[in-house]
């Protein structure tokens, strides 16, 4: 069994109060950096550590910090993105819900390797229990001495604070939420400039996952060195996998990266299997933004090797037969599911959430969704699934925020995959509002990869 | 639609002032308007919706336009911009909760309390709607009622009805 550093004590009765944390080897990170290592240094560990944003973007925690502008005599903020709202992703809503601490003493350990003396949870507003649970242990920590002035007797003065959203995916981006911290709506920035450099208030701003800041934690008490012998390759360490739809247990794991999908999906250890005895007939790896895949390039790669829970091995093939492990939400489908509805689904989620600056977001994700629906609701024309393919690719990559590409994506992957079966809801129309097309032949092996001699 | 001619007078409890108070103090000398969200919350659990004159008084209160509520409230889906039943319940309709019965659970709640989505029950206890992924796909279906935003995971159509009786019944 893989090891946990994220939730290993989660089970303990009693470990969302600052005591049983504490009894629990709590706050030692926090003892560790501020009393022998200097800010630089914390840097440097989170750094070696590999770590990479476990928001969806991937991008080298460590490499984000240093790039974080610090001109004299002004404030420099961290930010703590928990606005989850991408569809399959809950693991931060656990995280919070279940072991609060682990959060507050990430949020004070980077905060001082950032020199912020002031830094925000942005928490989605619909999470007003994980609010108040989070409130409820920064008290705790106050009280304790490990929040406000003179932290430890090391001199370091840090003020933390939840503030709630107000229900609006785009806010989960990182400039749309710091204009959403300062009162306004959540449109995004244009950038350059980036918040390392003009951030909240116009000051240098880091913004991070819930879970990447959890993650230095057990960066700073074992060390980066060690963080980074845990996965694969350039995916260290262990990530937080959210597992939803149909199966036997669905739910929040913590894997070692690099463990093979058919064995998160399988094992008795993580999900268990399909449910009701029935066969996977696609998934979304990533959360609802990454490219579906159906069954057998889930499990297996092109070339017929087996696929890994890794950044590198889930895009692996590119968007011609792979995807992204994005937040690591896992969602997985059943035989009895119908891939033309739930990509409708997916295209009303993006046409509500975006936020409505950029005209080929705001319109594009209009259409899908009314082209979609008269597909799914037998209403379609054979020419509307090139239509959809045409009107994705001119969303992906002209919108200022990456949600156009997030709305584009799931529409072009699932007619890339699935097109047979969108062929089907136009040829049969009655049919199709009644009856699913099944599993066909998404879940047939891969032929093994022929090497041709020249 | 914002009907501003509509103002009935609103006042804030001390307590819900009070509270207020507190939300301010969090951010920098000046930056008082990053308090908007957080206060828009409390002013609705209170008053059960933002009326136009709610939310003049918040601008006035945080010393900036009207307008810049406006833009704020009607920007975010948990402010309502017109009264709701006491309890609206939000049932996530987004895809992961659909592969687990979100759907059909929407129009048995639709049937039992006998109204469409977004209207209220001629009591002025009940509004439903369908709200987009709550973040909680793993438990599904799920639906969260506020003003606190209790959370009711794994549900199926007997567990609603016990819900809404108990909820009935508790008034």
């Amino acid at each position: 069994m893989a090891r946990k550093l994220l939730l290993e004590h989660i089970n303990v009765p009693g470990i969302n109060t600052l005591d049983v944390y504490r009894q629990k080897g709590g706050y030692r990170a926090v003892e560790k950096a501020l009393k022998t290592l200097t800010p630089d240094e914390v840097v440097e560990e989170v750094k070696k550590s590999g770590l990479r944003g476990r928001g969806g973007a991937g991008f080298p925690t460590g490499m984000k910090w240093s790039f974080l502008a610090k001109p004299e005599g002004v404030a420099r903020y961290l930010v703590c993105n928990a606005d989850e709202s991408e569809p399959g992703t809950f693991k931060d809503r656990y995280l919070m819900t279940h072991i609060p601490h682990a959060l507050i003493e990430g949020m004070i350990v980077s905060s001082f390797a950032l020199g912020a003396n002031t830094s925000y949870i942005y928490v989605r507003g619909e999470m007003m229990p994980q609010i108040r649970i989070l409130e409820r242990a920064i008290a705790e920590a106050k009280n304790a001495g490990f929040l406000g002035k003179n932290i430890l007797g090391s001199g370091y003065d840090l003020e933390l604070y939840v503030q709630p959203g107000g229900g609006a995916y785009i806010c989960g981006e990182e400039t749309a939420l710091l204009e959403s911290l300062e009162g306004k709506r959540g449109n995004p920035r244009i950038k350059p400039p980036f918040p390392a450099i003009a951030g909240l208030y116009g000051c240098p701003t880091v913004v991070n996952n819930v879970e990447s800041i959890a993650a230095v934690v057990p960066i700073i008490n074992d060390g980066g060195d060690e963080y980074a012998k845990i996965g694969i390759g350039r995916s260290t360490g262990t990530k937080l996998i959210s597992a939803s739809g149909n199966l036997v247990r669905p739910g929040v794991y913590e894997i070692d990266l690099g463990l093979p999908v058919e064995e998160f999906i399988y094992s008795d250890e993580y999900c268990g299997g399909i449910a009701n005895g029935k066969r996977l007939k696609a998934t979304v790896a990533g959360g609802s933004s990454v490219p579906i895949l159906p069954a057998n390039l889930t499990l297996k790669l092109a070339n017929g090797e087996p696929r890994l829970m890794s950044y590198e091995s889930l895009s692996e093939g590119g968007f011609a037969t792979g995807t992204m492990l994005g937040s690591g939400g896992f969602i997985a489908f059943d035989e009895d599911q119908c891939i033309v509805r739930n990509t409708w689904n997916f295209s009303r989620f993006y046409h509500h959430e975006s936020c409505g600056q950029c005209s080929p977001c705001r319109e594009g994700t209009g259409w899908m969704e009314k082209v979609l629906h008269r597909l799914e609701y037998g209403h379609g024309k054979m020419s509307d699934i090139d239509l959809l393919v045409d009107v994705s690719k001119k969303i992906e990559g002209n919108t200022i925020c990456p949600l156009g590409d997030a709305a584009a994506w799931p529409v072009a992957s699932a007619i890339r995959h699935f097109r047979d079966e969108f062929e089907w809801h136009v040829k049969e129309p009655v049919k199709s509002l009644n009856t699913n097309y099944g599993l066909a032949n998404y879940a047939e092996p891969i032929a093994k990869a022929v090497t041709t001699e020249n | 639609m914002l009907k501003v001619e509509e103002q009935q007078p609103v006042e804030f409890s001390p307590a819900l002032i009070e509270k207020l108070g507190e939300i301010v103090k969090r951010y920098p000398e000046g930056k008082q308007k990053s308090a908007l969200l957080p206060v828009l919350h409390e002013v609705q659990a209170e008053l059960g919706w933002l009326s136009p004159a709610a939310m003049s008084k918040v601008a006035a209160y945080l010393n900036i336009q009207d307008i810049e509520v406006y833009e704020v409230a009607t920007f975010y889906s948990m402010y309502f911009l017109k009264p709701q039943g006491k309890y609206m319940l939000e049932v996530c309709r987004t895809g992961p909760c659909c592969l687990v019965g979100a759907e059909k659970l929407m129009g048995h709640i639709e049937n039992k309390l006998g109204v469409k989505e977004n209207e209220v029950t001629a009591d002025g206890l009940f509004s439903w709607r369908g709200v987009e992924c709550l973040a909680a796909c793993g438990y599904g279906p799920v639906l969260q009622i506020g003003p606190e935003y209790t959370f009711y995971e794994n549900l199926n159509e007997q567990k609603v009805d016990e819900l809404i009786d108990n909820l009935k019944n508790k008034v």
